[in-house]
């Protein structure tokens, strides 16, 4: 599959009196989207639009999601495909336009103890790479004929479907950089650096269960055997975030969209290594999920004649041990791995940081300390609502100050211990 | 900028005499003593040693609880940037002291900075809490320790406190993990990771893979008719409204609660506070997580002999496993002092 990435670069985001993209700049008809985003579910009680900037003194809580403007400008399919009837057609292929810079993020009443804080200015912007985009925020509540599945569902498709809606805009600008990607057929990709070792990615994605699920190709990937995919079917929604995981560590879409560990191998594709695709598995709760999942993992990387792998986690705990398993499993089979995950190392950093180990895993990146615990000054606006701090994981009793300050841990930031690599925080021996 | 510094020392260092004066209880003092001098003339002017702590090592040692208590109200009297401690060198009842103190300061949110040989037990009880100098084993190599403590202390106050690795300040490992931003995101280090592994150059790993204990299995319960049995769970049971703000995720604590005369728990009477799994099931019904009603029915059975009339909970999600080990001694402290035969441990 070869595709081609234009990229649109949004220098503003700005309400007015229609929705349009112009010189960089996009505008949008706040009423029009209103009527939009209330006609996706007849369970929407409330929606209000928010313009965050980097730099503002702006505080959104408890966030969601995080989903980056995208349409296909050529190729079969449609951005995030599977969702709905029709839209079956294979992603990855042709040519897709990004509103870079921008984002649509989604805020409310929370759904599960596991949203996140973004702070667009001040000590907590550090943590989160969601402060450096302008972002449309929708603050949308449901009404109470809604359980949780209800409401994680809804918000979920108001967030997928406005940003497919904003992504329109960029289908008929011009590009202000481009960058073609391409990952051909397993025997093509094999012969064409047949001197280079094999490299693949193993994405683990959380499965969980129930306000803890990823859905690829529309389909939740609890119930999916782990599978293969071109990396380039990522970068247009073939896998997105329906899970509430604590907020420092879930992959919110954005970042499978613009997936850190598919771009960086891409950077030294045919040069130090063959990059020959993706194992998408799973991190289901049960033991035999875990073990069939990971057995799986081994096989396919041996049958694809791999020699080393990356493999990223999602979330902590639980899935420390599919990480593991997975690691231990492709090391046996002679594949080299490395590892990216964070830790949870007790607010001091004191204790061992991860739930299970293995001596086969000597090759870990890091993603920093989750526990570590920051003081988030006040802000002049909130946008959803901060009593949530108090709850939230990384929150305790009494993190939401009088004053609209918030102590907690930066387990409540959105994206601050990414296992992805998408930010830049690490932890050292100290 | 001068840092304000007080001193910790012992009575053979604080110039008050041997072993006999060991029993010397806390003195303080202005201005540097002993090893202090050399130390303050070392620093040269970065820092001044406004108070000399001096207190002898056994009554430190046999009275720990008061002398901490003399000490804690000293530092946050006089508020010092930084509190020196040492060097202790391979002295067993002054490393413990001055680790000790170490605690107390970092207590107040004071940095401690000390000295002592890695193999005194001070280090290994106490290094969490200070940044401890490598030094010999004797006294005999003061003048080697002063100079690197004052080097430490320097580098401390120039990078007002946030110091780097053990490796290129010179301290001991503090056994901690510290957050900081790296010049490049993880995704690109873990692709050069990737490309030294495969060419099998050195690389570092970033974490080293934890070595966990391995708990023996006790021995069977041979007639559970007769025994009785708790209910302890990480699942986050707790009575309706979470009494003691049990943390969804990083527990702070446990909680202790009586399920004395209860049949069944319902969603009236418990819920879960775990914000690491779905808690729907488990507040519709929250035998689910915590069994109470099949143990009950068990006990009516004569299939055991009695369910434990307290149970104990906690939310293991993101709670770090030093805090997961201080709960779980405690309960199996409680458990064991109520005659309970045999526990059962459910988790999510």
């Amino acid at each position: 599959m070869k595709l081609e990435i234009g990229n649109i670069h949004v220098k503003a985001l700005e309400f007015g009196q229609n929705t349009a993209l112009s010189a960089g700049t996009v505008q949008i008809d706040q009423q029009e989207l209103v009527g939009f985003i209330r006609e996706l579910d007849h369970r929407i009680a409330s929606v209000a639009l928010d313009i965050a900037r980097p730099g503002d003194k702006t505080r959104i809580m408890p966030v969601k999601d995080v989903i980056e403007p995208r349409c296909k400008v050529e190729g079969q399919g449609c951005m995030f495909p599977g969702r709905n009837p029709g839209d079956e057609a294979m992603v990855g292929e042709g040519r897709t336009h990004v509103l870079k810079g921008m984002a649509v993020v989604t805020t409310g009443k929370v759904v599960g103890f596991q949203e996140g804080i973004i702070d667009m200015s001040g000590p907590g912007a550090e943590y989160t790479p969601f402060s450096q985009t302008l972002n449309l925020v929708i603050t949308c509540e449901v009404d109470d004929t809604c359980n949780q599945y209800d409401h994680e569902a809804i918000l979920r498709k108001v967030g997928i479907e406005t940003a497919n809606l904003i992504g329109q805009l960029a289908k008929t600008a011009t590009a202000d950089d481009s960058r073609t990607y391409e990952t051909k057929p397993l025997l093509e990709q094999a012969a064409q650096y047949p001197n280079l070792p094999k490299v693949g990615y193993v994405y683990m994605l959380q499965s969980q269960g129930l306000l803890h699920d990823t859905y690829l190709y529309g389909v939740d990937v609890k119930t999916i055997l782990p599978t293969l995919l071109y990396p380039t079917e990522v970068m247009d929604g073939a896998i997105m975030s329906g899970n509430c995981v604590s907020a420092c560590d879930k992959n919110p879409s954005i970042v499978h969209q613009n997936s850190p560990v598919i771009h960086e191998l891409y950077e030294h594709h045919g040069t130090k290594y063959n990059f020959m695709g993706v194992i998408v598995t799973n991190e289901n709760v049960t033991l035999a999920d875990k073990e069939r999942s990971s057995n799986y993992v081994a096989k396919l990387a041996v049958q694809m004649g791999l020699d080393a792998v990356i493999i990223s986690e999602e979330g902590f705990g639980n899935p420390d041990a599919d990480l593991v398993m997975n690691c231990r499993k492709l090391e046996d089979a002679g594949i080299k791995t490395v590892l990216l995950t964070d830790e949870y190392a007790g607010q001091n950093g004191e204790s061992q940081s991860l739930a299970d180990s293995t001596p086969k895993g000597d090759a870990v990146v890091t993603n920093g300390n989750a526990n570590q615990v920051v003081h988030l000054p006040a802000m002049d606006k909130v946008i959803g609502h901060d009593t949530y701090a108090n709850v939230i994981a990384g929150g305790w009793d009494g993190s939401l100050h009088a004053d609209g300050s918030i102590t907690a841990e930066i387990q409540v930031i959105t994206g601050s211990t990414n296992e992805l690599g998408y930010h830049n925080l690490t932890s050292i021996a100290g | 900028m001068t840092i304000k510094i007080v001193h910790y020392i012992n009575q053979f260092f604080g110039q008050k005499g041997g072993e006999e004066a060991a029993n010397l209880p806390i003195e303080l003092v202005n201005g540097p003593v002993g090893p202090g001098a050399a130390l303050q003339a070392a620093l040269a002017g970065k820092g001044e040693i406004v108070k000399t702590i001096i207190c002898g090592d056994s009554y430190f040692n046999e009275n720990e609880g008061v002398a901490c208590m003399g000490i804690r109200e000293i530092l946050a009297d006089i508020k010092p940037d930084l509190l020196v401690a040492g060097p202790a060198f391979n002295a067993g009842r002054y490393g413990m002291a001055c680790g000790k103190v170490g605690e107390v300061a970092h207590g107040l949110g004071i940095a401690t900075i000390s000295g002592m040989y890695n193999e005194n037990p001070g280090y290994e009880l106490y290094k969490n809490y200070s940044y401890m100098v490598p030094t010999s084993n004797s006294a005999a190599g003061m003048r080697q320790a002063l100079p690197a403590m004052a080097k430490l202390i320097t580098a401390w106050a120039e990078k007002e406190g946030k110091l780097g690795t053990p490796e290129e300040e010179g301290y001991m490992p503090r056994g901690l993990r510290v957050n900081v931003f790296s010049e490049e995101r993880g995704a690109k280090r873990a692709v050069n990771m990737l490309i030294s592994k495969l060419a099998g150059e050195s690389f570092k790993t970033e974490y080293e893979m934890p070595v966990f204990d391995r708990v023996e299995p006790q021995p069977p319960v041979i007639d559970l008719s007769k025994a009785t049995i708790a209910l302890v769970t990480s699942g986050g049971v707790v009575p309706k409204g979470n009494p003691d703000r049990i943390e969804s995720s990083s527990a702070s604590k446990f909680g202790e609660y009586s399920i004395a005369g209860l049949q069944t728990l319902t969603c009236e009477s418990h819920e879960t506070a775990h914000g690491g799994y779905d808690p729907v099931a488990c507040n519709q019904d929250p035998n689910r997580v915590l069994p109470v009603d099949v143990l009950r029915d068990m006990e009516r059975e004569g299939k055991i002999g009695k369910l434990h009339d307290l149970y104990y909970s906690t939310v293991g999600n993101g709670t770090s496993v030093a805090n997961a080990k201080a709960y779980g001694h405690a309960i199996a402290m409680h458990l064991l002092n109520a005659g309970v035969s045999a526990a059962i441990l459910t988790s999510t």
